[in-house]
């Protein structure tokens, strides 16, 4: 790709983000909290009956096979993608301009793509106390039976929609509208106090 | 109360709206008739038992449901997507 001077992108976290460890981290620290800043995240929805289509199209541009069912996803450290909706796939990439390798794959007759690359925050939290801490959020089951690796969620925590995939057996990635991101980091991080927490 | 959305699983109501009564017929919308529309928009059956109902998962993945519910017990009888014309299975 040609070289391009795009500017930097701001993170909505930023007057609020303090790298280093904080609360009660005297006995260890027990989750660790980031913005992970994925450089694309894009909403896929296919047609009713063309859901078959887009996996496959997902799968040929990104190579994540999407298993079976209901909020079924993979990671694999680079790239996301999980199941949200119905016909419905969130997909993450580390790097930029997702969408436009999409475009052409996507044709009118399977679906539509939305480029919320801009729209959306990613926080990750990970560690032994991160399903508690979570669970003090949301109202789902975070145990790793009812919730398997790579799989995603749809939920919400005071009305501020949450797409939750789990990206380890201990890790959970978060992706909040990017207007409400540092109200709902800022809330995290109260939640993450008792446990003893550090930002990266 | 719980509702199984046939998608998420089973969620705290909190996370769904409710879209009104399942047993409305919406009258053609060229439709003359008066006493359909009224019917479409005030009768309803009130029944002490189970009710179909229209629900939304709005705060999880926004699917459109119909769920049966008992209006005696609030327990949830069945839930499918409202997509697809699934006749719903309470009282009509
Ligand atoms: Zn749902």
């Amino acid at each position: 790709m040609a070289e391009q001077q795009l500017p930097e992108r701001q993170s909505p976290l930023e007057p609020e983000y303090h790298p280093g460890s904080h609360g009660n981290f005297e006995h260890g620290v027990d989750v660790i909290l980031s913005e992970t800043r994925p450089g694309s995240i894009l909403q896929l929805a296919a047609w009713p009956g063309e859901e078959k289509r887009l996996i496959e199209a997902i799968r040929k541009v990104t190579g994540l096979a999407l298993p079976d069912g209901a909020g079924g996803g993979v990671s694999n450290g680079a790239r996301a993608v999980f199941g949200f909706a119905p016909g419905k796939f969130t997909v993450v990439d580390e790097a930029e301009g997702l969408a436009s390798t999409f475009a052409g794959v996507i044709t009118p007759a399977i679906g539509t793509l939305t480029d919320l690359s801009h729209g959306r925050t990613a926080i990750r939290i990970a560690g032994p106390k991160a399903e508690w801490v979570m669970a003090k959020f949301f109202a789902i089951d975070f145990a790793l039976p009812a919730f398997p690796l790579g799989a995603g969620r749809s939920t919400n925590h005071h009305d501020i929609f949450a797409q939750i995939q789990r990206s380890g057996a201990d890790q959970f990635d978060i992706y909040v509208f990017r207007s409400f991101a540092r109200s709902f980091w800022k809330a995290l991080c109260h939640a993450s106090e008792e446990v003893g927490y550090e930002v990266q | 109360m719980l509702i199984t959305c046939p998608y998420c699983g089973p969620r705290d109501v909190i996370e769904f709206t409710y879209q009104g009564d399942g047993n409305r017929e919406r009258p053609q919308p060229a439709s003359q008739d008066l006493d359909a529309w009224t019917a479409y928009v005030y009768d309803r059956l009130n029944p002490a038992g189970d009710h179909n109902e229209i629900w939304q998962h709005s705060g999880g993945c926004r699917a459109h449901l119909r769920v049966v519910r008992n209006t005696l017990t609030h327990e949830i009888r069945s839930t499918t997507f409202a997509r697809g014309g699934h006749k719903a299975e309470g009282r009509s």
